[in-house]
């Protein structure tokens, strides 16, 4: 399934915010855990992950530390903040709204 | 992320990793961390089964458009577009000789603010009430140009030996500054002040180039370097100046005179300790920034073409002659100065493989105008000059007039082979470095030779 630009991008946000929720993890990491979830459905660029994770450390939604991984090499681990998590529960209830709202239409056909 | 035991899926990566740092919107940590992605799915794709280079290719994939990937990044931290000075880390050199090189720079910006403050040792104090004794005009650039020297012979590495040869120039100048009997307000002591900074320059020249004054390229450089060092050395002056304004203004508010301050100390060590400031910033920003003096050399010569050429339009439309006063020849003089600058630091950045295009047509335009406004300023000049007499000052003026006049007259030639394609552009940037040490010598010659011959009038 292909899908559109637009869609991954505004995902983007919620689905990395929710992932560090979880637990604090690195950029790899989540990105596999997004192919996990979605199973194979959401397919991100790789890169483009980290300029997304840079403007959410700027507002302060995540907190980022340079720590040493098992493998010796440093590594960047990303930490979700009190901000966040509020920036989370607000995105959280405009997807329900979206997800509503088109369950609602669709219903209806399956039922009509 | 993990090392490779595979030789060429190391190299493969260092190649990805120095592209991916060619990008101006993405910085070390970046790198770093995109990196450290590359081989965590370098990791899986070879435990999968992949051999090294194709999952090389596959990861490489993966992580997507390079130039997308750096839009991302810049619309993320868009500062990143405009180039930062002093706290752009280089990639290629450690951290620790950059931070040496600052304790280094620090160290000789306040040694050469001190030096300001030696003579007041010796009893010639500097006071905001009497005027400031002649000395440290005669002096001020001995008061820093050693220091700079030694700031570059650091920085180049020159062995202690050959910078002794260094020291020559510098003492020499220190002995025609201050040996000589000046009577009071003599002309040739003004001279002597004039023109002791030019003589002395190039021997910061030589330390710039680590003495090897004739290999390519470096003398240019070292043009380039000093055009960008007076651009900075005024910015550097221009915020000096709010210093200073608020330093007196904030004191006299609690009625506080700082004057004693501002004038012996802030200004004298500010304007000397800002020399060996800004040719840091210069040495530092030279790959950074795009160097000011060609832009504005590009924004000046049309209008100083224009310039020149409606002046000799009006004088030849209303038949004025040139009003023969004592400042003439030497406004005249700093014409040709500006213009031979243009020339100077249009050649600077120039290719000169690159053929003639229209802007060195206009470069012709304004050498031949200000040849043309100089042969009628000298004619005029000429017609009266027995009615003046020599004096110390006509002598210099006349002597840098007729120095300026013959680069300007050989480059309008060159330049007019080059516009012909009877020749390159490189004849015509060799010839304006080779002239450089012909201004240096004639302000030699002027500290050297006119307080004698004038008797120190």
């Amino acid at each position: 399934m292909d899908m559109s630009k637009d869609l991954i991008a505004a995902s983007a946000t919620p689905l990395v915010l929710a992932i560090l929720a979880e637990g604090d993890s690195y950029g790899y990491a989540i990105i596999k855990r997004v192919t996990e979830l979605s199973g194979g459905h959401l397919q991100w660029t790789d890169g483009m992950l980290y300029p997304v994770l840079h403007r959410l450390e700027r507002q302060g939604h995540v907190a980022a530390k340079w720590s040493a991984s098992e493998n010796g090499r440093r590594r960047k681990y990303y930490r979700i903040t009190k901000k966040g998590r509020v920036q989370l529960a607000a995105q959280r209830q405009q997807w329900q709204a979206v997800d509503g709202t088109l369950r609602g239409i669709w219903m209806k056909e399956c039922t009509a | 992320m993990t090392t490779f035991a595979d030789r060429p899926l190391e190299e493969q990566i260092a190649q990805w990793r120095a592209w991916v740092r060619r990008r101006q919107a993405l910085h070390g940590p970046d790198v770093e961390e995109l990196e450290g992605h590359l081989r965590d799915q370098l990791v899986a794709l070879t435990e999968a089964g992949l051999a090294g280079d194709e999952a090389f290719l596959v990861a490489v994939k993966r992580m997507g458009n390079l130039d997308a990937l750096s839009r991302e990044f810049a619309r993320a931290h868009s500062e990143r577009l405009w180039k930062q000075l002093v706290i752009a880390p280089d990639a290629d050199r450690p951290a620790h000789t950059a931070y040496t090189e600052t304790l280094v720079v620090l160290g000789l910006a306040v040694a050469a603010a001190l030096a300001v403050k030696v003579p007041a040792l010796f009893g010639l104090r500097l006071s905001p009430d009497d005027e400031v004794p002649p000395f440290y005009f005669r002096n001020a650039s001995l008061f820093v140009f050693p220091l700079l020297a030694v700031y570059f012979m650091w920085k180049r590495g020159w062995n202690a030996i050959s910078s002794l040869w260094l020291a020559l120039p510098f003492a020499a100048a220190a002995v025609f500054a201050n040996a000589y009997p000046f009577g009071t307000d003599a002309d040739t002591e003004v001279l002597t002040i004039l023109h002791l900074p030019f003589a002395l320059w190039i021997a910061v020249g030589f330390a710039y180039v680590r003495g090897r004054w004739f290999d390519d390229g470096g003398r240019m450089n070292f043009v380039r370097f000093s055009g960008e060092l007076v651009i900075y050395y005024v910015l550097i002056a221009l915020g000096g100046g709010v210093l200073t304004f608020f330093t007196m203004t904030m004191f006299l508010a609690i009625g506080m005179n700082a004057g004693w301050f501002v004038g012996p100390w802030l200004i004298p060590c500010g304007a000397a300790g800002a020399v060996i400031i800004g040719s840091w910033l210069v040495e530092a920003k030279q790959s950074v920034i795009e160097n000011m003096a060609p832009v504005l050399t590009r924004l000046f010569t049309p209008l100083f073409t224009i310039l020149l050429l409606a002046f000799l339009a009006t004088m030849a439309w209303t038949g004025n002659p040139i009003n023969v006063k004592r400042e003439v020849l030497i406004s005249f003089d700093l014409l040709l100065a500006v213009v031979v600058g243009l020339v100077l630091y249009a050649a600077s950045a120039r290719d000169p493989q690159a053929p003639p295009d229209f802007f060195d047509g206009l470069q012709l335009l304004l050498v031949v105008s200000a040849l043309v406004v100089d042969g009628v300023a000298l004619w005029a000049i000429a017609a009266r000059i027995s009615e003046f007499g020599f004096t110390p000052n006509r002598v210099a003026a006349l002597g840098e007039n007729l120095i300026l006049l013959v680069n300007l007259a050989w480059s309008a030639w060159l330049y007019a082979c080059f516009l012909r394609h009877r020749g390159s552009f490189a004849v015509l940037e060799r010839w304006q470095i080779a002239y450089l040490p012909v201004y240096c010598v004639w302000a030699a010659l002027v500290v050297v030779m006119f307080p004698p011959v004038f008797g120190y009038r």
